[in-house]
């Protein structure tokens, strides 16, 4: 007697984790966090399931992009103070495990809307299903024509969202790219960041326009540009040097000029006061 | 013998024709190239301002005092102006490009008119202050949509030359992206301010100084190495090389360049001949999968500074730019924060070693400060800033002002709408010395082609 309950028991518990089983085992699971302790200015999965999270809990109405920006900060910050945490707007141990208790996570449903680019929003206590809107509801423009070369890396999650130097943009950074690339592809990494901040620096200087468009655009101001080399397309190199000299690197030692010796036409540029050579490029004031 | 001499010419001519015609075509190409390029400088402009115009509004929104709001919308003012001659060289007089015009007139007329007005007086009405909104969520609209054109543009490389010949020839382009997404940004009818580096930057003027606060004996080549050496951490077999600066340089030092006889990866570095200090370092290498987090990394570079007789230094931002973290540190001295001296480092997120350090403004504006006592409380400093601006932190800053001086600030960050402020009031005068609308973090467009 004994015995068959102790099997009924056995049996009940089987049967009642073979009906959790199907249900954790969906695709709709609750995943949490990697140890990692995230703080502003990540990017990541982690950032997408914390936004997520703080959405579900009513604290964070931003945009669920993967990028720790001011508004995760202190849709944070505020959840830290109302459930009593330490307030330091970092998701540490303690404050990802309560954030797990507290609130939910569609993982599926999020990724899902992210991969499609759809506008969403992850609340608690509403149906998901209403929370999403299809992509592209504004007027949508002719389709460009093919040049899908780039898109190598399209299949992995991305966040939707980037970080960008203060005061510029990605267009911004692809064009000094284009320049960069045009006017020093050959030369080695940090004669790159170079040729980068000296366009950085003619934007700071009064004799020069004040954006990088005008610097660059400049009659006569870059060789690049007047012979078309500007529009090959950059590689990754040259994009890295710009975010570097943007980011506030400057190996020139605030060069406005530089000329490559070899090739150089103009005698005047010699009369520059010379500061440094990196690679082929003398760089003066 | 007439035969031979006419076919001399003859030959002749045509060489010459050959020649003359080449001659030409170079010619015009040239001003093509020349054309194009003006247009995309236009173009590029324009799209530059629209984005500086829209921060420059949503900073005014922020703002309380006149000394401040009207100086901001005298640049919101001229910032219109330059987009609205932008835009008219455009080769865009075939489309209806009209509305963009007026949104751009109609923020210079607003602006204008309460730029040179007495806001001490008569400050800005509620109404004011919607419009002013308002032309806020338009000029961000309007931005949106003319970065998805450039986003085409620079992808495509497409060319406004093509799209002139498209239109003077009345034949359908083929490929009209640019057209498109002219008429999207009119539909919608769209902003950004001067560029403005924000605290932690040193400006060129305070550049002029050139590291006259620093400190230590004249160090030799072969110390140069040595240091250069630790910051690359290579270890022993490397090949090492030391020139030292041009005449041009106002300031003495050495440039080393260390390569990993192994990886060849390179290294480069500049160390100030007075005391040795490093300017700035930067390692160029294939950065792997990212293997730690950008807080482990932050640990990393905080570890480093200790290491290398940094200190007192706060870790004021961080950023992760693909498997690469990004730190800028500012020095904290009896808990004010003094901007000008900033460090940057940049750590690798595959090993959590160093990639890069830049030193430059740190060595430039770091000296033994003598901080002077606040004279206004800080509830009074509070006071002064704009009731719609929630507070959320504060606390106090030396940072440089508009004419070049270092002032010391009580320091608010606060919350408007969707965005973050950071305000610093004068703690000497209560004088509003810069409100900075803090970037958010962009979105991007790969999906929209």
């Amino acid at each position: 007697m004994k015995k068959n309950l102790f099997i009924t028991k056995v049996i009940l518990i089987i049967s009642l984790c073979m009906l959790f089983v199907p249900i954790s085992g969906n695709d709709r699971k609750v995943t949490a966090f990697t140890n990692q302790v995230i703080q502003q200015g990540a990017v990541g999965d982690d950032v997408i399931e914390l936004q997520s999270r703080l959405q579900y809990l009513g604290f964070y109405n931003g945009k669920i992009d993967g990028v720790f920006g001011w508004g995760t900060y202190w849709a944070l910050r505020n959840f830290q103070y109302e459930f009593g945490l330490d307030i330091d707007g970092m998701a540490g141990g303690k404050t990802k495990k309560k954030l797990v208790d507290a609130s939910k996570y569609d993982k599926a449903f999020v990724k899902e809307q992210i991969n499609k680019g759809s506008k969403f929003t992850h609340y608690g206590g509403v149906d998901l299903e209403k929370q999403k809107k299809p992509a592209g509801q504004s007027a949508e423009k002719p389709k460009a024509p093919a040049n899908n070369n780039g898109g190598g890396q399209k299949a992995e999650q991305k966040p939707t969202a980037t970080n960008i130097p203060n005061g510029f943009s990605q267009n911004d950074i692809q064009l000094m790219a284009n320049a960069v690339y045009g006017e020093a592809r050959g030369e080695p990494y940090t004669g790159q960041v170079a040729v980068a901040a000296v366009i950085l620096n003619r934007v700071d200087s009064a004799s020069f326009p004040n954006t990088v468009s005008g610097v660059i655009f400049e009659p006569r101001a870059f060789t690049a540009v007047a012979d078309g080399q500007i529009w090959l397309t950059p590689n990754e190199t040259a994009k890295k040097a710009v975010m570097d000299a943007l980011n506030g690197w400057d190996p020139t030692g605030n060069a406005l000029y530089y000329f490559n010796p070899d090739t150089a036409t103009s005698g005047w540029i010699w009369s520059r006061p010379q500061i440094k050579q990196i690679g082929k490029h003398i760089f003066c004031k | 013998m007439l035969r031979g001499i006419l076919i001399g010419v003859l030959a002749l001519g045509v060489a010459g024709t050959a020649f003359w015609g080449y001659q030409e075509h170079r010619e015009k190409n040239a001003i093509l190239i020349n054309a194009e390029n003006n247009y995309q400088r236009a173009f590029h402009d324009l799209t530059y301002q629209i984005d500086v115009l829209h921060d420059k509004i949503g900073t005014t929104l922020a703002m309380n005092s006149r000394n401040s709001l009207s100086p901001a919308l005298a640049d919101v003012w001229k910032l219109t102006s330059e987009a609205h001659s932008n835009v008219g060289q455009l080769p865009l007089t075939l489309l209806p490009f009209n509305k963009t015009e007026e949104f751009l007139a109609s923020i210079g007329d607003f602006s204008y008119k309460t730029a040179v007005r007495d806001l001490d007086k008569e400050p800005l009405s509620e109404k004011e202050y919607q419009s002013l909104k308002k032309l806020y969520s338009q000029a961000g609209e309007i931005q949106q949509d003319l970065r998805k054109v450039q986003h085409m543009v620079l992808k495509n490389n497409l060319r406004w030359m093509d799209v002139e010949m498209a239109l003077a020839t009345d034949s359908q382009p083929a490929d009209n992206t640019i057209i498109d997404g002219f008429k999207t940004v009119e539909k919608t009818v769209d902003g950004y301010g001067e560029t403005d580096f924000g605290p932690a930057f040193v400006n060129m003027q305070k550049k002029d100084e050139n590291f006259k606060y620093l400190e230590g004996k004249e160090i030799t080549k072969k110390e140069a190495e040595n240091i250069a050496k630790k910051y690359a951490a290579f270890g022993n077999n490397v090949n090492i090389k030391v020139t030292e600066n041009g005449d041009g340089s106002k300031y003495g030092f050495f440039s080393v360049t260390v390569q990993d006889n192994k990886t060849k990866n390179e290294a480069n570095m500049d160390i100030t001949k007075k005391g040795g200090y490093p300017i700035w370092f930067i390692l160029a290498r294939d950065v792997k999968k990212q293997a730690i987090s950008l807080n482990d990394a932050s640990i990393k570079a905080i570890q480093f500074l200790k290491d290398n007789g940094f200190e007192s230094l706060d870790l004021f931002e961080s950023a992760q730019y693909d498997n690469v973290g990004v730190f800028t540190f500012v020095t904290n001295e009896n808990d004010i924060r003094i901007y000008p001296d900033s460090i940057k480092i940049k750590i690798a997120l595959d090993n959590g070693k160093l990639l890069g350090f830049s030193a430059e403004d740190y060595l430039r504006a770091h000296h033994v400060r003598d901080i002077p006592k606040p004279v206004i409380t800080r509830e009074d400093a509070r006071s002064k800033i704009n009731p719609q601006v929630k507070v959320m932190e504060e606390g106090m800053a030396i940072i440089i002002n508009d004419i070049n001086q270092e002032v010391l600030c009580y320091e608010f960050l606060g919350t408007l709408g969707d965005d973050t402020y950071r305000v610093f009031i004068n703690a000497d005068d209560g004088n509003e010395e810069r409100v900075e609308k803090l970037k958010n973090a962009e979105q991007i467009f790969d999906d929209v082609v």
